[in-house]
């Protein structure tokens, strides 16, 4: 099980006390109308899925009740970081640059 | 160590397996049995080069060389043949999907199940020991009606079944009323049942490699070579490959394929558990499976209970997955059955499925002209084996879909066609 650190309990919990919440850093485009069909769709159905690092969403639903942000290996699932939202990452993944 | 060096391997063609060989072969003292499939060199170049030697993998090779007579074909394999999730899944076999365009798709899987032993003259074991669906739920009874009723338009056989009739059938299943997950009824499939999993891998990789296929094992793609939008072949770790065409069937992995090609696919992997029990007299002559409760179980013909558990919510690539969804899932198979709550649990392993935002698979062309995928099977692909097989060869030998692949076009989630197979494949397998 993983143990998941919350930036806002300041606690590592275990895994079951949160809900996974999906790829971070995903913004809604500001005008959906404007979008052809392939940036939609892509906005809606494409993930980086990596094999390795992943910036990842997870919400802490037996806590405090708020999403968090953390860094995450997919393959050996290592939890690199946890950050609160709004903020960026401190380890980039690969092809990542540190502009994000 | 006397006896290996004793027997002899024979490099001939694979003979029929039949009652007279085996009976020849015992009076030998089982020495000479010819091995299975050749272990070749890889060519520089082949006309289709599939990655991925799995089930889905080893079967389009099959149906390439067998209905379209391409032989010069390799498919490339990182491990062993069938270690993925051919191995490792719980060889539930059904078809009672809730669409036209899946329930049809996993129906002509289902006729080809039914003839495979004697197609590949290999024994996938291959029982048709009816698969129930439970509902436990006023809710859950009505969506088993609606699917029942989709089945039965398009011709799968299935029917709804009140408590007393799923009591009759599964007189372990506790019916009784007042329980934490009551049995309502069920939805009832007689065709449906179970296969061995390695046979079928097995069975399709000798049969390919009859008619000329070569299965190239520990060899990984680490890259996709391509030039003006066509595929020129792949990088591995034994050289580069040529190949006119090249067919990805990669499952859990397929992201990461497609990524060598400069792709993107609508899919996510996630870890997916099962495990099984020590073996145990037969007590169990169906498949049970329950969306509600998350989880299905049968008894292997070894004797062992073999129960799935859902998928861990999160992405991930280890093939292993969170204890806690193993705990869920064996609470509720208790609560289902109390009489299994002392029987003691001999292995767990996880594999990685590809799972859709529709729940149902993509078999297609790409942007790349040459590249095909077949994916997202996410955590029902096993009981496709055939029929995934046999159409994505017809795609791959005739460059378009074949009827019965049209609809699971990558094309379908950017022009909204999506074909929402949750309820059907949910957790179910």
């Amino acid at each position: 099980m993983l143990q998941i650190h919350c930036p806002y309990c300041r606690e590592t919990r275990a895994e079951e006390e949160f809900c996974y919440a999906g790829e971070a850093h995903i913004t809604r485009p500001p005008d959906p109308r404007g979008l052809s069909d392939e940036a939609w769709s892509a906005y809606l159905f494409l993930r980086k899925n990596p094999r390795g690092l992943h910036h990842e969403m997870w919400r802490h639903t037996a806590g405090c009740g708020r999403f968090l942000n953390a860094t995450r290996n997919t393959v050996s699932n290592e939890m690199l970081e946890t950050y609160a939202m709004g903020e960026q990452p401190s380890v980039p993944a690969p092809g990542e640059g540190e502009q994000r | 160590m006397e006896r290996s060096t004793r027997t002899r391997w024979t490099t001939r063609r694979p003979n029929n397996y039949s009652g007279l060989a085996l009976l020849k072969h015992a009076l030998r003292k089982h020495e000479n049995w010819q091995r299975a499939w050749r272990s070749p060199e890889p060519k520089s170049a082949y006309d289709v080069v599939i990655i991925g030697g799995g089930g889905h993998g080893l079967a389009t090779a099959y149906y390439l060389a067998k209905v379209h007579g391409i032989t010069d074909v390799a498919v490339l394999e990182k491990g062993y043949l069938g270690g993925g999730n051919t191995g490792r899944n719980t060889t539930i076999i059904r078809s009672n999907y809730l669409w036209d365009e899946t329930s049809r798709l996993y129906d002509f899987s289902l006729d080809l199940w039914e003839g495979l032993s004697q197609e590949l003259n290999f024994n996938v074991m291959f029982s048709q020991r009816g698969v129930l669906n439970l509902g436990h739920t006023l809710q859950d009874m009505r969506d088993i009606e609606r699917r029942v009723n989709a089945n039965r338009l398009n011709g799968i056989d299935c029917e709804v079944l009140d408590t007393a009739q799923v009591q009759q059938r599964v007189p372990l299943l506790d019916c009784s009323p007042g329980r934490r997950h009551p049995v309502l009824g069920a939805s009832w499939q007689p065709r449906a049942g179970t296969a061995r999993h390695d046979a079928v891998a097995w069975g399709y990789a000798r049969a390919a490699d009859a008619l000329g296929v070569d299965l190239i094992q520990q060899t990984e793609v680490t890259g996709i070579r391509c030039q003006g939008g066509r595929v020129l072949g792949v990088e591995t770790g034994r050289g580069f490959i040529g190949a006119k065409k090249v067919a990805c069937v990669a499952a859990g992995n397929s992201g990461v394929v497609a990524a060598m090609a400069g792709l993107k696919l609508p899919i996510e992997s996630h870890p997916l558990q099962a495990l099984v029990s020590e073996p145990l007299r037969p007590c169990l002559d169906t498949v049970i499976m329950s969306n509600a409760v998350h989880g299905y179980i049968s008894q292997s013909d070894k004797g062992d209970l073999v129960i799935g558990a859902g998928i861990d919510a999160y992405n991930g690539y280890g093939q292993r997955g969170s204890f806690q969804l193993i705990e869920h899932t064996l609470q509720a198979i208790c609560e289902l059955f109390p009489a299994f709550s002392r029987v003691r649990m001999n292995r767990q392993w996880g594999g990685v499925v590809d799972t859709c935002p529709d729940a149902s698979p993509i078999i297609s062309r790409t942007a790349v002209d040459g590249l095909y995928f077949n994916c997202g099977w996410g955590t029902g692909g096993f009981k496709a084996t055939p029929g995934s097989g046999y159409v994505f060869a017809d795609t791959l030998a005739h460059d378009r879909p074949h009827l019965l692949a049209e609809a699971f076009s990558v094309d379908r989630f950017t022009t909204g066609a999506l074909i929402d197979e949750h309820g059907a494949a949910g957790v179910a397998h």
